[in-house]
């Protein structure tokens, strides 16, 4: 792609929103039932191509956007700890020499339990925020999930983890298979007593083409239905809550705002984040500084390889006012504490959200509003795609 | 320059979907040459999309193989494609009808399946002689000494000669085109010079030439320049060309006895031809007739409706084109109060009805709503007159109305027999009246008395079923009847729901209702409330289901790469939405007017 058409010209102005950079490392030891990623099987990866590519591609982005410090790099996947760490090593130097960082820069890693031995390996490589695949805390649903690590090896992979890094978190799938709202509750409450800052706590959900959805339609898996999962997610809001763990979104609980995800912050909140590696996603700029721009990197590694060498590895797309607008709706809704600002989410003189619409959310007790911030309420948190969905609903304002 | 008759081998395949009928013919219009390498398509004769991607043939196709065998001849093998679904076994029967012989082919791994008991029993009735072939023999799970058994037992015809091909990789597809030649018989030595005497087997619209008809001719010559006559029809036309497929469109100087061919003559409409008809020389006609067809009757009714209503001048535009190109689909214009204009439409089956539904909404891009299929009910008023009903929604006040009659039909069902006892359950819950049970060796044939309305409402679905796909079922209409009927209205959130009102027999009102006020609840969205779904007649209600309100709604994960798909599903929820309707607060999806008619329920 032409830098020219995308380098906005420098202008006055609003300050340029903070930066993120996304690494996605696509190869996984082997592939999760439940899982819909980008992902390869790393026995056929070439990962010594894949990291050249994705350092040029770094290269790149410092070529097609207005270089700024980074407040976060995340290694997302696939399974970024199966990079060596000097790979990791080499990521990071490459940033900061080409972007900088801002003070506290967050540099994040998502770790699976099964490579807890290089985990001090890759804390000294540079990252400082782990969060870990831990996803179960007994064997029995470890198996049932399919994952290759045992709930031992998930618990010292923490303990290993806590005397590596400054910040900690882990995932935890609920909603499973034959899993009874009492277990969840013992489960949940033992997974806070570890001790780490943050906790990602999804519901397990069935998504098209994975190896659950071919087994729930063969009817060899049956999760709980809508009703019981939406009484776990009850009963998770009021047991994190409790133990000073209350959620900032959705699926996301931290201890203290500190201990909060810088880097999916940047997401929810619509600033700017710039994506290396297969399928990976990009976005930056917003309507007020001359339109939002959105990238996807090609899925397969290969194809991915070959075009970065040609400069030509991400398609992008331009991003209408109100295109942009709904993404803002959707992805700011979920901060559950902050809630959505209309005032900065929805650029401004275009479209806004239908009022009728949002007094009726309120009537339903869905939502609050306060001047023009709207945040889910506790009921609303069950429904935030439905009403993100009636806030996208834009009209011309 | 015709052929000699005994050169020439007028052929069909049979066979059920999926076993491999279109890749063999592929296969053997390639072998002897009909098409380059370059110039084949995948199955090359399912032309139409829809047919393509369902993997079912809907018209009749027809090609000229030439074929140099190994007794040093040259041969004229012309395959005639015919549909599988028993929807369009009218189409079957007379393409069958142009042909001496049929291969039968049998997927080696699968075996004898229902279509193709019913479409070998087709061929059978028209004495054609059949040359078994088992395809797919490449694959591991083939076992053709197992389905040559099959064959024998199920079917009752010889199988110990059949041949084993693989359509696929090509294997034995030589075999296939000897045992064409020798083991299938060639037509009757008509004398080419008698007054003409010709079957119009099929006929169909093409843009620049018109309606195109393709003819078997049995006696004379057809010939370019000449002036036939219709003789059902009684209409004249000059012929402006003939020809035969290979499978291109190739015009040649004649037709003669045997000949598998098209000609054009400027005709209009598909509706000006009559299928089946004789066609004959002007000047000269031929002294008798052919026997001809019955024409396919719909039998099934439904509305369609545009979903936006300004679109229903596109939809009327798309169904007389349609309509055009067959003369078995019918329609007339309707109104409802929840749908407004759009059209009550006949079909043959149900089959035809989502085939129908499918290129409106592909071909012609129109989103359509499609209402319960239903048939013709004929009422007597209380002051002495008769209205036909043809939609449930134009129910006359009970008061006014003296009697209800609806068509039955009489059903010939082939069933293996331990297969027996599910189908004489399924006739007599269908208020079936038994006419005959007799025995052929391992299979009953059973003869029933059916309400139709009792066979639109998903009896091809629980044959199949209980039958395990062995069924082969026919049927006839016979007569009007008298019943205790009743409308049945549905509502939901309490309000009437005219699309799905349907008339009942009394004494299955209340299973019906109930089987559909369960299927709308799975059927349904939940909503943000609860939502009653009644089943009524008149002001009682005779079933009920809640369907309770909705818990959640919202994703576990969503990240920086989670934006665009969520933003792109959101654009085709958008999408989705336009095909629902909205019944006071409640919205149902388009797909739960169709489905509610499929029932499964024991």
């Amino acid at each position: 792609m032409s830098r020219d058409a995308r380098t906005p010209e420098p202008k006055p102005g609003p300050t340029p929103d903070r930066l993120g950079l996304y690494i996605h490392w696509p190869y996984c030891a082997r592939i999760c039932p439940y899982c819909d990623f980008n992902v390869y099987k790393a026995a056929n990866g070439k990962p010594d191509d894949l990291l050249a590519a994705m350092l040029a591609d770094l290269d790149q982005w410092a070529e097609r956007i207005d270089p700024r410090p980074l407040a976060s790099l995340h290694f997302g996947g696939g399974t970024p700890s199966l990079m060596e760490p000097a790979a990791i090593a080499a990521v990071i130097e490459r940033a900061e020499m080409l972007f900088g960082f801002e003070p506290g820069v967050e540099i994040g890693l998502e770790a699976n339990p099964a490579e807890r031995a290089r985990l001090s390996g890759i804390s000294s490589a540079g990252v400082n925020r782990l969060s870990l695949g831990v996803q179960a805390l007994d064997d029995a649903s470890l198996k049932a999930l399919g994952r290759d690590h045992d709930s031992a090896a998930g618990l010292e992979a923490i303990e290993i983890a806590q005397s590596n890094f400054e910040r900690v978190s882990f995932d935890l799938i609920y909603a499973r298979e034959g899993q009874t709202p009492e277990a969840w509750a013992a489960e949940l409450e033992r997974a806070i007593g570890f001790g780490v800052g943050h906790l990602s706590l999804y519901q397990l959900t069935i998504e098209p083409g994975t190896a659950f959805q071919k087994k729930r339609d063969r009817g060899d898996l049956t999760p709980p239905d809508d009703d019981a999962a939406a009484d776990m997610f009850e009963m998770t809001q009021t047991v994190t809550a409790s133990h000073g763990f209350p959620a900032y979104e959705v699926s996301n609980h931290a201890r203290t705002r500190a201990d909060q995800s810088t880097h999916n912050r940047l997401y929810w909140e619509g600033a700017d984040w710039i994506g290396i590696g297969p399928g990976a996603h990009s976005r930056t700029g917003r309507a007020a500084t001359g339109g939002r721009t959105g990238w996807t990197a090609l899925l397969r590694p290969a194809d991915y390889v070959e075009c970065v060498a040609s400069g030509s590895a991400h398609a992008t797309e331009a991003l209408s006012a109100e295109d942009e607008a709904v993404e803002r709706v959707m992805m700011g809704l979920r901060l559950v504490e902050d809630g959505l600002d209309l005032a900065t989410a929805i650029p401004a003189g275009q479209v806004s959200p239908d009022p009728g619409q949002v007094a009726s959310l309120v009537e339903q007790g869905l939502i609050t509003q306060q001047d023009r911030r709207i945040c889910l309420t506790h009921k609303g948190r069950l429904f935030a795609d439905y009403v993100a969905n009636r806030l996208a609903e834009l009209v011309s304002s | 320059m015709t052929t000699d008759p005994s050169r020439i081998r007028n052929f069909s395949i049979v066979a059920h979907i999926d076993h491999g009928k279109s890749t063999l013919a592929d296969r053997l219009i390639q072998v002897t040459g009909g098409l380059t390498d370059r110039e084949m398509k995948e199955q090359v004769l399912d032309n139409m999309e829809l047919e393509r991607e369902r993997g079912i043939t809907i018209k009749a196709q027809t090609v000229r193989l030439h074929y140099k065998a190994k007794d040093g001849e040259d041969y004229v093998l012309n395959l005639i494609d015919t549909p599988g679904h028993v929807d369009f076994a009218y189409e079957v029967s007379r393409s069958l009808y142009a042909c001496e012989g049929a291969l039968l082919v049998v997927d080696a791994a699968q075996g004898v399946e229902a279509q193709t008991l019913a479409n070998v029993y087709q061929a059978i009735d028209v004495d054609l002689d059949i040359v078994p072939v088992l395809n797919k023999i490449d694959l591991p799970a083939a076992d053709p000494d197992r389905i040559r058994d099959q064959i024998e037992d199920v079917i009752g015809i010889e199988a110990h000669d059949a041949l084993e091909i693989s359509a696929k990789t090509g294997l034995g597809i030589e075999d296939v085109l000897e045992a064409i030649v020798e083991r299938l018989p060639a037509p009757p030595a008509g004398d080419p010079d008698a007054p003409l005497k010709a079957l119009l087997v099929d006929s169909w619209y093409d843009t620049y030439l018109g309606v195109i008809c393709l003819v078997r001719v049995i006696e004379g010559t057809l010939k370019k320049g000449q002036k036939v006559r219709m003789m059902g029809t009684g209409a004249s036309y000059g012929v402006d060309g003939v020809g035969v497929f290979t499978p291109m469109k190739t015009e040649t100087a004649s037709l003669g006895p045997g000949e598998i061919g098209f000609l054009n003559a400027s005709i209009k409409q598909v509706r000006d031809t009559r299928v089946g008809d004789t066609i004959t020389e002007e000047k000269r006609p031929t002294a008798d007739m052919l026997p001809g067809f019955k024409p396919a009757v719909p039998v099934v009714f439904c509305g369609l409706f545009p979903v936006d209503a300004a679109d229903f001048e596109d939809l009327r535009d798309a169904v007389e084109r349609l309509a055009l190109n067959d003369a078995s689909f019918s329609f007339e214009m309707e109104t409802s109060a929840a749908l407004g204009f759009g059209f009550r439409c006949g079909f043959l089956g149900l089959l035809h009805l989502e085939v129908i539904r499918e290129r409106l909404e592909r071909e012609y891009s129109v989103d359509l709503i499609t209402t319960a299929p239903s048939v013709v009910y004929k009422m007597a008023l209380t002051g002495g007159s008769e209205v036909e009903l043809h939609n449930p929604a134009d129910m006359p006040d009970p008061v006014k109305i003296d009697s209800i009659a609806e068509p039955w039909i009489k059903a010939t069902i082939l069933v293996p027999d331990e297969y027996l006892g599910g189908v004489l359950k399924l006739c007599e819950d269908r208020r079936g009246v038994q006419k005959e049970l007799t025995y052929a060796g391992t299979r009953a044939m059973l003869v029933y008395e059916l309400p139709l309305n009792e066979v639109v409402f998903d009896f091809y679905d629980r044959l199949k079923s209980v039958t395990k796909g062995y069924a082969s079922f026919d049927y006839q209409f016979i007569e009007y009847r008298t019943g205790d009927l009743v409308k049945m209205s549905i509502l939901v959130n309490d309000e009437p729901v005219d699309a799905l009102s349907m008339i009942v027999h009394r004494g299955r009102a209340e299973m019906r209702g109930r089987a559909m006020c369960e299927k709308l609840k799975e059927l349904i969205p939940r909503h943000m409330f609860k939502i009653p779904i009644q089943a009524a007649i008149g002001g009682r209600v005779i079933a009920r289901e809640t369907l309770s309100a909705m818990r959640k709604d919202v994703t576990a994960k969503c990240y920086g790469g989670d934006a665009t798909r969520k933003r792109k599903l959101l654009d085709k929820q958008k999408a989705g939405k336009k095909k629902m309707r909205q019944y006071g607060n409640v919205e149902i999806p388009q797909e739960a007017f169709i489905a509610a008619l499929k029932m499964d329920q024991d």
